[in-house]
């Protein structure tokens, strides 16, 4: 291993002597704290669901570093589902089943009642976290593990168990332990900026950098495992694409085609990446096998193909195209001819960077609605129906990335003359805002659902 | 296309560029009689033989001021959505051209940007499309594909901050850069 900091840009980079296999150190643990984002909730709905969570009983010595309860409140209000009941509204703060009163929370109106305790494990730095949901109405104990990790995973434990209430009282499962990945950019000076690829929890705590350059950095795609990240970086002063292994920091440089080389976007199987380039004169879609390194050539057009997404089931590519003279969104079959392209949106001045949701029939993407009407909005067009819903109201909404449980879309957009990543819930109903303290943060990247480990 | 076509019509062009700096003749050729009626200035109008050959020296060293600083333009904005060149930067652009042609030594990049509307890799696209507009036009006008180098950077590059017009109208540019 050749302990260099994943620090590129301009001269200063890792890459050595022509080698693609770049083995770098990162500092994997290194939280930037200045970096970190903190969530606010901006819009709720009219009518959450009431649940009480009573604060974990801490049954070891010392000052615990999360409140768990507080996490699992935080995770199920922002989503906009839910609504917590004040502690100091609290008749009684039971935290194992025997001290549960089903009337003190039947008088408060509530429909669910979380409670736990954390004990230090037996004879280890370790801690055991156990909990147990109860549904008000039907008196009846809906799920109860014990969860045992370290300090450090407290925050994994609280989401994890969020994902579990989550699931027991909506059906639909919990994406509380994705992460995402995005871009910052700093303006140094006139002419200089630094770029950071950043690594968060989905609420945008525990921010590591991934990778850090003097020159841009874009498009950030996870793989499938969500062991790998595919993006673009311009540290050799061309845009080029590169994979890193997100747990070693293992990088390797995927393509160094003549001209742009940008949109990686891993296949549902991982085994191929989409991407454009632009080598044979005009930006086109190809699909470049990783195992093989075989180069498929996708659209084949003088105008402006870009912004690949890969369909469901892996067989058909979704891009952008401006072959009309404005972007609209296209499809076609991975292998067939030109021929077969199907043309998808139709009404907007310009739609761009679309992606079917998991239903194969939503196609969630950015939109201009008319010449002059100036919005950049996140909508989606049920491509059976052609109805559209536009889901944002500011006016420099883009990249838009789905959380893996379909609920949350994530997009980049601006608040105070500065790049902020928000969510806006699939109906459109609720919001929430991962504001920065620094820089321009952007191109979020939602992950696939990961293994906590739990 | 055929490589030793390209380079014929290349090096006819760059005769003909040549040849329409010395005599300040008005050929049919559109770049280059912009550039003649430019240097005459348009009040002469009919450029005579006769007089330019008169004050050849004089002549000379003022086109070679306005060479000197046409080439110190390095920087050329666009028009929204748009990804040529507007009319008024073609003569400065042309000057561009004939001097990679005179020093075959010469290397340039354009690096080729957009405002922040619309999609980042739209931009990078469509930063790539106006760095190709000028790169086009350098060839046509005798540079050689080997002395320039092209990127764009879409709009991860901004040259003013902000959202407003004043801002965009700066960042929608194709900036030459000595190599």
């Amino acid at each position: 291993m050749n302990p260099c900091k994943l620090i590129v840009g301009g001269r200063k980079s890792c890459v050595s002597g022509g080698s693609l296999l770049l083995s770098c150190l990162l500092s994997l643990f290194a939280v930037s704290a200045q970096a970190e984002l903190s969530i606010q909730i901006t819009q709720g709905i009219d009518n959450p669901i009431p649940i009480a969570v009573v604060p974990f009983a801490w049954e070891g010595s010392g000052v615990l570093s999360e409140d768990i309860g507080q996490i699992v409140i935080n995770d199920l209000e922002q989503v906009g589902e839910f609504r917590s009941l004040s502690r100091s509204n609290m008749l009684s703060m039971p935290s194992e089943e025997r001290e549960v009163f089903y009337r003190d929370w039947r008088i408060l109106a509530q429909d669910y009642l979380l409670v736990g305790k954390i004990n230090r494990a037996q004879g280890s730095q370790l801690v055991q976290v156990q909990y147990e949901l109860f549904d008000i109405n039907r008196e009846l104990k809906l799920a109860g593990e014990v969860l045992t990790g370290s300090v450090a995973q407290l925050r994994d434990i609280g989401h994890e168990i969020s994902n579990v209430v989550f699931e027991q009282v909506t059906g639909v499962r919990g994406a509380f332990t994705s992460e995402i990945l995005y871009i910052v950019s700093d303006q140094l000076g006139p002419e200089t900026f630094n770029f950071r690829l950043e690594k968060a929890d989905y609420d945008g705590a525990r921010s590591q950098t991934l990778l850090e350059s003097r020159e841009p950095i874009m498009s950030p795609s996870w793989s499938p495992s969500g062991q790998d990240v595919a993006y673009v970086s311009f540290e050799t002063d061309l845009p080029r694409i590169y994979i890193q292994n997100i747990p070693t920091g293992q990088r390797r440089q995927i393509t160094n085609y003549p001209n742009i080389n940008s949109s990686p976007v891993w296949s549902p199987d991982g085994s191929k990446l989409a991407m454009v380039l632009s080598k044979d004169g005009s930006p086109d879609i190809y699909v470049q096998d990783l195992n093989s390194n075989q180069l498929m050539r996708i659209t084949d057009h003088p105008a402006i193909d870009t912004e690949p997404s890969w369909t469901a089931d892996g067989n058909s590519i979704v891009f952008m195209s401006d072959r009309t003279g404005q972007p609209q969104i296209y499809q076609i079959p991975i292998g067939a001819s030109s021929f077969n392209v199907e043309r998808l949106t139709y009404d907007c001045f310009q739609c761009m960077k679309a992606k079917f949701l998991p239903d194969g029939v939503n196609l969630v993407h950015v939109r201009r609605e008319a010449r002059q009407d100036p919005n950049y909005q996140i909508a989606i067009l049920n491509i059976d129906t052609l109805r559209v819903i536009t889901l944002t109201d500011t006016s420099l909404d883009e990249s838009p990335s789905v959380a893996p449980n379909g609920s949350m879309i994530m997009y980049a957009t601006k608040f105070n003359g500065r790049g902020v990543l928000d969510a806006v819930s699939i109906d459109g109903r609720v919001k929430f805002r991962l504001p920065s303290s620094q820089g321009d943060v952007r191109e979020p990247a939602w992950s696939p659902f990961l293994n906590s480990g739990y | 296309m055929g490589m030793q076509r390209s380079q014929l019509i290349k090096v006819s062009l760059l005769v003909i560029s040549l040849f329409a700096l010395a005599a300040c003749s008005s050929t049919s050729e559109t770049d280059d009689s912009d550039m003649g009626n430019q240097g005459s200035s348009s009040s002469s109008g009919s450029s005579s033989a006769s007089s330019s050959a008169g004050s050849s020296s004089g002549q000379l060293s003022q086109e070679e001021i306005r060479a000197q600083n046409a080439l110190r333009q390095t920087v050329f904005y666009f028009d929204f959505d748009v990804a040529e060149f507007k009319p008024q930067d073609r003569d400065t652009l042309t000057y561009h051209a004939r001097d990679l042609a005179a020093n075959p030594g010469k290397r340039v990049r354009l690096e080729g940007h957009a405002d922040e509307r619309g999609t980042r890799e739209y931009n990078l696209a469509l930063g790539e499309r106006r760095a190709n507009g000028i790169l086009n036009y350098f060839i046509v006008n005798g540079a050689s594909r080997s002395q320039i180098e092209t990127v764009s950077y879409g709009e991860e590059r901004p040259s003013q901050r902000g959202s407003t017009e004043q801002a965009y109208s700066r960042n929608r540019r194709v900036e030459v850069v000595a190599r």
